[in-house]
């Protein structure tokens, strides 16, 4: 008795004094698409106002989840940002993305300037990402990582911007599928068991246009001063569901069609818990899609430079889920017109020439905007066994030669390490930018070929970094200029 | 072992092949005769099979239902195609749009070296339409290509037509991994090339195109289709393509397959399957298919639009349909459950199509002669030209080493040599550049002075600058050199044998058939020309055998394989356009025949011919 008496207290202090802040949000955003297609966007986002650094020894987690806790202190993590990709953005007919990714893995990380070694924390790090989220990570090795000299700033509080402490892969051969979709969720508070998360069905989310999930940890102000670090946690989720595969025949969209469920509760531990749609492009009612329920709520936000407007269902509300006492939105479209959206700022690249001993890479940059230039990072990296020559590298706007402000150009080492190249360059209004640079294939030794060598090899995409003006994030509040990740 | 590194033995060996030289090479050229005409009898060729794994066990389903819509939309293309008079670019951009594709155009100009008078052009200007089937969830790294041309006239509207059918039916299925590119280009082969050149960005024949706005990766396959009527009696798959490349033999099984599935009749070469190898009837019936394909790869000639794509390694056939007297006819619905079926399966593959055979030649669908089986046969003649070579060294060193003083002899006799073989090499050479060149830069001043049009003038031009080298080297020659030696021609002959067997060992390489047909002639003349055999009968010999006139027999030949003999007139008149396609498949696309033939070919004959006129 006298044991437990003296255990006691000590719970109840531990708890006291560890009940540090911590907030769960949880969101979807609904844009139908000119196309037709409709993107849904699924954000959940943890915040915790606490320091894994200097020391301390965090060992009660509430809403946070532990593995990657654990992850962040271990391996001394600034910032990580991963994205699992399935498919192609088509930026000509859906626009602008809310988080670009590239097709396959991503990873992304920061590291704290305790950090010693480097490369050995991040090949560390990277099995064990591999482990928890079930992908291919750990083949991230030197041959495919680099270290941008430019690209890539820490979108979190920062006062490392050392480039030592970067590191940045890509896997475009990753295929992402259920596997991985299913780790993605544990880390959810609520699982999949209720809230948003219980649309997230692995059966009619791979049957889509397009699927990109991605985890993003970073450090984050609670207030101006700054005085107290917090980590956020953004889980998101981005699909595209087809119009022709899925419609048949019918023009119509509802949560039910979409993801096989209907919503009938918020997640209990979230602060937040809403459904945006965007009918910016549907000024008055039923012009383009009706959307049953109707609501009244309406908010007006800044996104990629665009001020849009969006209905909002609020699911901590009772009244949301009506009579029915089950939420079921739908969308039906009255006119779907295909055609195409000239995004202010896309991109493509594809391989010209052929035959094994010539090649050359053609990135094309497109500036739609009618008057305004705009400067872009551009970070290509390129697996070693592509020989890029790089004098011939060459940037051409409008027929004219286009002086890049800033190049770094990292030589790759055979088996050792990949291209690197990072150059600005300056878009004027309305043009086509065109980045070529020749290239021959190395020639491999027998045991380095993939296991279906007539596949063919895989390069990573390039990577294009805009200063776009008064781009705001959808569910912060934060005015500050950030840049906006287009990839390829 | 010993034999050759032994003298005495190896003397023995050497003295038998220079005594029994001429009966060897006899032996070797019927030999290989027999062997290349062997490869058409069945029991000697191999049965075709699916070597690719991902296309042979995976079972695909065809439900394409909507042959009488694609029917519809064909005759609706062909009133639009009648209204602007060319291609209807602006119905086929929102028709490709309304099927839920991304559609893109590409506009290209080319102005012919001189007009063709084949299908009556010049100055060509045309656009491309294609659409883009985006595959869900894939990046956008591979691609197949599914082409039908916009041809002038009634031809072609239900080829189309079944292209946007499939269009709609494909758009509407989860299951595509490659982006599918339904292209319709206008001008045949040169809307294709500009198309090809765009989407690879290389310019390799001059041509103006606007760069294509979309792409789909690194494209796999391609079908290009022909349909010209409602319903079809069977489909011939046309292989041959530019410079004598072929796709790989799986894609031609692939096309077998899916005609022994869904119950169509196939052909190749326009020529059904017979069974009755064992009678004589049978086997000449494979003759005649296997002679068809070699005539055709020989002429280096893309046989559709699929021709274009091997030079970019991309695997294409061109389906054609042909509509005939038979009873059984195939609806559009069969034919487009056909290609659906083909679509599936190439959008299963893993890797590119590499495990069957780039090289082979096709007595008929079901069986074929591959690289290893076919090759003796030009080994064999070219096996000729090594030992004339040999028999000639043994001639040219022998006379000396028996006697004292030999060497201080030979090292006079061989200085004026090096003038005298370099002398013809060179003018024959020259005269070869100026078969590859005057033809198309003088054309203006042909049309001046004489009253022909400008094909006619080009080919005429070629005609004449090629009998005006038969005149040319044996006269000029000795007025450089002087009297020619027995020594001369000897090295000289040396030289060219050795010449011609590099020559002919490096185009068989590359194309089979053409090695094989230019052995065939031009072996026996190269193998005993001497400067000592009656002049006037040899010549006439030289001049049947020589490459102008294999050209003129394999005209004749090949009208007669195809069921459609030519009258002389009418043959030379084909022979005119034959030179003219020709010279105008170099300059629109790059094919290598007219310069090989000009610019190699010709002056290595030219040096026979100057052997035989050495004296």
């Amino acid at each position: 008795h006298e044991l437990w008496e003296a255990v006691l207290p000590l719970i109840v202090l531990l708890c006291g004094g560890g009940q540090l802040k911590d907030d769960f949000q949880e969101e979807l955003v609904i844009r139908p698409l000119h196309s037709g297609d409709i993107y849904a966007s699924f954000h959940f986002r943890t915040l915790w106002e606490t320091d894994f650094m200097k020391g301390n020894k965090v060992s009660h987690y509430r809403l946070f989840p532990k593995s990657l806790g654990q992850v962040i202190s271990k391996f001394s993590v600034r910032e990580l940002h991963i994205s699992f990709t399935q498919g192609y953005w088509r930026t000509m007919q859906w626009g602008q993305p809310y988080l670009p990714s590239p097709p396959g893995a991503e990873l992304w990380v920061w590291f704290q300037d305790t950090v010693t070694d480097v490369d050995a924390t991040w090949k560390e790090l990277t099995n064990v990402l591999s482990g928890i989220f079930c992908a291919s990570l750990n083949f991230i090795d030197s041959t495919n990582t680099v270290q941008p000299s430019a690209s890539f700033k820490p979108l979190g509080i920062a006062n490392v911007t050392d480039h030592r402490f970067l590191r940045y892969a890509t896997l475009p051969r990753e295929i992402v599928c259920t596997e991985n979709l299913t780790p993605w969720k544990k880390l959810l508070p609520c699982g999949s068991k209720a809230g948003l998360a219980v649309l997230l069905k692995s059966e009619k989310l791979f049957h889509s246009s397009f699927h990109s999930q991605a985890v993003h940890i970073r450090p984050m102000c609670q207030d101006s001063q700054c005085k107290t670090p917090s980590w956020e946690l953004r889980q998101t989720l981005n699909v595209v569901f087809d119009l022709h595969t899925s419609g048949q025949g019918k023009q119509e969209w509802s949560l039910f069609k979409m993801f096989s469920r209907t919503l009938t509760e918020a997640c209990p531990l979230a602060s937040s818990s809403k459904i945006y749609i965007d009918i910016t492009d549907n000024p008055q009612v039923g012009e383009q899609f009706e959307l049953i329920p109707a609501t009244p709520l309406l908010r007006q936000a800044v996104v990629l430079g665009d001020r849009r407007t969006f209905s909002v269902y609020d699911l901590t509300q009772q009244v949301t889920f009506g009579t029915v006492r089950s939420l079921n939105l739908l969308i039906r479209w009255k006119s779907t017109e295909g055609h195409m959206l000239r995004p202010l700022l896309h991109a493509e690249r594809y391989v010209a020439g052929y035959g094994l001993q010539t090649g050359e890479i053609h990135t094309l940059m497109y500036n739609n905007h009618p008057f305004r230039s705009f400067s872009v990072l551009l970070l290509d990296s390129v697996p070693w066994y592509l020989r890029l020559y790089i004098h011939t590298l060459t940037v051409t706007s409008k027929g004219k030669d286009n002086k890049p402000s800033y190049i770094h150009y990292q030589p790759s080492k055979d088996r050792i390490r990949p291209h690197l190249l990072e150059m600005l360059v300056q878009l004027p209004p309305h043009s086509v930018t065109e980045v070529t640079v020749q290239f021959e294939r190395a020639l491999l030794k027998w045991t380095e070929y993939t296991p279906d060598p007539n596949h063919g090899f895989y390069v990573g995409s390039s990577v294009i970094s805009a200063l776009v003006p008064s781009t705001v994030a959808m569910d912060t509040n934060n005015t500050q200029e950030r840049t906006l990740f287009s990839s390829l | 072992m010993g034999l050759l590194s032994d003298p005495n033995r190896r003397r023995a060996l050497i003295s038998m092949l220079t005594r029994l030289n001429a009966p060897i090479c006899m032996l070797c050229y019927c030999a290989g005769v027999c062997w290349f005409m062997g490869l058409a009898f069945e029991p000697f060729t191999l049965r075709t099979y699916m070597s690719e794994n991902a296309m042979g066990s995976t079972m695909v389903e065809e439900r394409f239902p909507a042959g009488e819509r694609a029917l519809a939309t064909a005759r609706e293309f062909a009133a639009h195609k009648k209204k602007v008079g060319g291609m209807p670019v602006d119905w086929l951009v929102k028709t490709m749009q309304a099927r839920g594709l991304e559609v893109f155009t590409q506009s290209f100009s080319r102005v012919l070296p001189f007009p063709d008078e084949n299908k009556e052009r010049y100055i060509v200007k045309g656009t491309n339409v294609y659409g883009i089937l985006r595959a869900p969830r894939a990046p956008r790294t591979e691609a197949l290509v599914l082409s039908a041309p916009c041809s002038p006239g009634d031809n072609n509207n239900q080829a189309v037509g079944l292209l946007l059918g499939l269009a709609h039916y494909f758009r509407n299925q989860i299951y595509w991994a490659k982006d599918i590119i339904f292209l319709v280009n206008e001008h045949d082969l040169i809307g294709m090339q500009a198309w090809l050149e765009g989407y690879h960005h290389t310019n390799t024949t001059g041509m103006k195109w606007t760069p294509l706005q979309g792409r789909g990766g690194s494209i796999q396959a391609a079908l290009s289709l022909e349909l010209s009527s409602d319903v079809i009696t069977s489909l011939d798959i046309v292989l041959e393509g530019l410079n004598g490349q072929l796709p790989n033999l799986d894609l031609a099984n692939l096309f077998y397959a899916f005609c022994q599935k869904i119950g169509v009749l196939c052909t190749i070469q326009g020529r059904l399957q017979r069974n009755d190898w064992d009678s004589v009837s049978g086997y000449s019936h494979a003759v005649q298919t296997m002679m068809l394909m070699v005539m055709k790869q020989a002429s280096g000639r893309p046989w559709g639009d699929h021709g274009l794509f091997l030079r970019y390694h991309i695997e294409a056939a061109t389906i054609s349909g042909i509509n005939s007297f038979r009873q059984y006819k195939t609806d559009l619905t069969t034919t487009g459950r056909l290609v659906e079926g083909m679509y599936r399966k190439l959008n299963n593959l893993l890797e590119r199509l590499h495990q069957s055979y780039f090289f082979y030649l096709m007595p008929s669908l079901t069986h074929f002669v591959s690289i290893g089986y076919y090759m003796p046969a030009f080994g064999l003649l070219a096996v000729i030209l090594l030992l004339r070579a040999l028999d000639l060294w043994v001639q040219l060193v022998a006379p000396p080493a028996r006697t004292e003083d030999g060497i201080a002899e030979i090292e006079q006799q061989s200085s004026p040599g090096v003038r005298s073989v370099l002398t013809p090499l060179i003018i024959s050479h020259l005269t070869g550049a100026a078969l590859y060149l005057m033809p198309v830069h003088f054309q203006e001043m042909a049309v001046e002075h004489f009253p022909v049009s400008e094909t006619e003038a080009v080919v005429l031009t070629a005609i004449a600058v090629y009998t005006a080298g038969l005149a040319l080297p044996h006269n000029t020659h000795r007025l450089v050199s002087g009297e020619g030696t027995e020594q001369g021609w000897r090295v000289l002959k040396l030289v060219a044998v050795l010449y011609l067997a590099v020559l002919l060992g490096c185009t068989a390489l590359i194309n089979f058939s053409l090695g094989f047909i230019l052995a065939l002639t031009m072996v026996p003349v190269a193998a005993f020309v001497t400067p000592d055999v009656p002049k006037v009968l040899s010549a006439i010999v030289f001049v049947i055998l020589s490459p102008a006139c294999t050209l003129l027999f394999s005209v004749f030949l090949f009208q007669e394989l195809q069921d459609m003999p030519v009258s002389l007139q009418d043959g030379w008149m084909l022979y005119i356009s034959v030179i003219s396609q020709g010279i105008l498949d170099h300059y629109l696309f790059g094919s290598l025949v007219y310069p090989l033939i000009a610019l190699m070919v010709y002056p290595c004959w030219l040096l026979f011919w100057n052997i035989l006129f050495w004296k």
